[in-house]
């Protein structure tokens, strides 16, 4: 079962939303039903799940709905139709009082302009949602001084949220989310109002955060870059409408239209791209023992290929073998190719990114072989062509 | 012609007729309130009184103020009107208090309710700006001369500001922080007292201190339905022509004033917190 499953999810601004809901299911456009009847559709048929422990990422530009979206998961706006489960329960059919224990226990929410009470300390701002709660002083200080050291606010206990920076009143406000030992939480453009510097460090330290405490985060950020440094998933979210879920790297490399593929033009895709996605999966191989000179020349000029792989049988990675050697190799009468098989070459693997196959270029000038860091199989071969078009590709197109 | 007047004398005369016996309890209860008052404050010795409020303007307002209540008051003491100006402020501090006992819930309501609030805008427009003569009328009706009719109109004039400036501070509440509350779970009521209520406090107590200081006005008016206190002396003044009794009482409705504005503001500014 997903953590959070959400279906259908529609949010409409105006007064006659049952008419809107059934122009959506003849297929008008956003547009056209604001023109007759006055009502904004905010959210559009949302339909995704999150699974429990998944850095979830909302991304799009202002007007998307992605904060109103995040807004219908805790009902602080109720969405028009669409159901939202979590762990299985339908949150839009909770009462007043069961919507309160879950924003309480499971749900806790960061905002981007941190919300934070400024005629309370530091402390008491973290322990506020315990205070909601009803626990008792000590009780709830004993708890909002553990989350403390976790986000690094020692030492800034007793001040208030004035006297503090950005981004030290956002620890104070994901200080005040963790409190609450929620499982799910809501992050609206969090980091969206710090300086780049220091929305970096804050980005580093809720993925650490993240590793040591596994929460499912769902995150909202108009910054494609953002999304990926921090998102196991993204979606994309243009007029209302979820336009395309995955991760980072599917939706660098396969934008699922232009939209999306002019946000992604702009990422440094270095850093993200990997040899898993560049590699071609089917690579013609020499393999050693069953395809000796002979065997090894015919898939050359078959492929009009003058390196070729060379593998075992069961398919581990031995080297790469060249035209003239195999050759000459023929010439001498040898029967394997063992002899010129080049075993000291750089190999990659599926994870390595882009970044870090730099140097293979000035290293050699074979392909790169993609294997697999534990059995040491073949997986895939990147050409030097591929290689070097990804990383320049982007400036030369 | 339209006969507005004809029709509202009716409707007063009606609520006399059929809600008599709750005037009088009405009546009976402030009359208490204005006399328990009236004695703490004539029954203390006038030098306890006097040091009590000058002690009170120097914690809250600085030695300036302190200094200034103890000379201003012992003016008053000086030149005979101890007893109206204690009269006074008693029917002051009721007023104020009752008005503040409705207008501040009502204030809450309008802001919470916008039906409520479109309601009660021009409600509060006419009681502000009706001159405040005129309350006096029906004050008289219902509950005949003396304090109670004054307290009633001063309640009536005084109450506005209370309900403006509590809707105003509520609304004045960032709007990231009422959601960041909800987002906890918070219900109404911690909401309210919680968050609205202390973020509001300085905007709120600003309103505290207009209704005392229209409450002051009003008291002195309220004199001629012989509701006494300084208000009296004034009146005296005026229609005998004393110019130096209208000014010596004039003099002491200022001095009055000026104290509790004093420590009424200095509630409203905010504290000063110690930097660490």
């Amino acid at each position: 079962m997903p953590k959070l499953q959400i279906d259908n999810l529609t949010l409409i601004f105006g007064r006659e939303r049952n008419t809107v809901l059934q122009l959506l299911r003849e297929g008008k456009s956003k547009a056209d039903i604001l023109d007759a009847t006055g009502c904004t559709v905010a959210v559009k048929n949302a339909s995704f799940q999150i699974e429990k422990g998944e850095f979830f990422v909302i991304m799009g530009l202002s007007g998307s709905g992605k904060s109103s979206l995040l807004r219908c998961l805790n009902r602080l706006i109720e969405p028009t139709a669409g159901d939202i489960l979590l762990n299985g329960t339908n949150i839009t059919t909770l009462n007043e009082k069961e919507l309160q224990q879950t924003r309480r226990k499971e749900i806790s929410m960061v905002f981007q302009k941190f919300g934070l009470l400024p005629h309370r300390t530091v402390l008491e701002n973290i322990a506020f949602g315990l205070e909601l709660q009803g626990m008792s002083l000590p009780e709830r200080s004993a708890k909002a001084t553990e989350v403390v050291e976790l986000v690094g606010l020692k030492g800034y206990e007793q001040m208030l949220p004035s006297e503090l920076s950005g981004g030290m009143q956002q620890r104070v406000g994901l200080a005040r989310a963790l409190a609450n030992g929620p499982e799910v939480l809501l992050m609206d453009e969090a980091f969206s109002a710090l300086d780049p510097l220091i929305r970096t460090q804050m980005q580093d330290e809720l993925l650490d955060l993240q590793e040591k405490m596994h929460k499912t985060i769902i995150f909202i950020t108009h910054d494609l870059d953002e999304a990926i440094r921090l998102g196991d998933r993204i979606a994309i979210m243009k007029d209302g409408e979820v336009i395309q879920i995955g991760t980072p790297e599917e939706i660098l490399t396969a934008p699922a239209n232009d939209y999306v593929s002019s946000f992604v033009e702009k990422v440094d895709r270095k850093t993200i791209i990997t040899a898993s996605s560049m590699m071609d999966t089917k690579p013609t191989v020499a393999v050693f023992r069953k395809d000796g000179p002979e065997g090894s020349l015919r898939k050359m000029r078959a492929t009009g290929l003058d390196i070729l792989p060379a593998v075992t049988v069961d398919k581990h990675f031995l080297g790469f073998v060249y035209l003239r050697e195999v050759l000459e190799v023929k010439k001498r009468g040898e029967p394997t190719i063992e002899s010129v098989i080049h075993r000291d070459v750089p190999v990659a693997h599926p994870d390595t990114t882009v970044e870090q196959m730099l140097p293979f270029i000035a290293e050699t000038d074979k392909p790169v072989a993609v294997v697999d860091p534990k059995s040491n199989k073949l997986l895939g071969l990147i050409s030097q062509t591929s290689l070097i078009i990804e990383t320049t590709g982007n400036q030369l197109v | 012609m339209i006969k507005i007047g004809k029709y509202i004398e009716q409707f007063i005369n009606w609520l006399t007729h059929n809600f008599g016996p709750f005037f009088k309890t009405v009546k009976v209860g402030v009359e208490a309130m204005v006399n328990s008052v009236q004695w703490l404050l004539t029954f203390t010795p006038f030098y306890v009184v006097i040091a009590l409020l000058a002690v009170l303007a120097w914690r809250r307002a600085g030695w300036g103020v302190g200094v200034m209540t103890l000379l201003g008051l012992g003016l008053i003491y000086g030149m005979g009107y101890w007893g109206q100006t204690m009269e006074t402020l008693a029917l002051i501090l009721v007023s104020a208090v009752i008005a503040l006992l409705i207008g501040i819930p009502l204030g809450i309501w309008a802001a919470k309710n916008s039906t409520a609030g479109k309601i009660m805008r021009p409600l509060m427009d006419f009681m502000q700006t009706m001159p405040a003569f005129v309350y006096l009328i029906p004050a008289v009706l219902f509950f005949g001369l003396g304090k109670v009719p004054g307290v009633f109109a001063t309640i009536i004039f005084a109450m506005p500001p209370a309900v403006r400036l509590t809707t105003l501070g509520i609304k004045q509440v960032p709007e990231d922080i009422v959601e960041a509350t909800r987002s906890f779970g918070a219900t109404s009521r911690q909401l309210l007292f919680k968050v609205e209520l202390p973020l509001a406090m300085p905007t709120l107590l600003a309103g505290v201190n207009q209704t005392i200081m229209m409450a002051l006005s009003m008291v002195v008016i309220s004199a001629m339905i012989a509701a006494g206190g300084l208000g009296e002396v004034v009146l005296k003044g005026i229609t005998q022509l004393k110019i130096g009794l209208g000014f010596e009482g004039g003099i002491a409705v200022v001095i009055l004033a000026i104290i509790l504005d004093r420590i009424t503001q200095s509630f409203g500014k905010k504290k000063q917190r110690a930097k660490h």
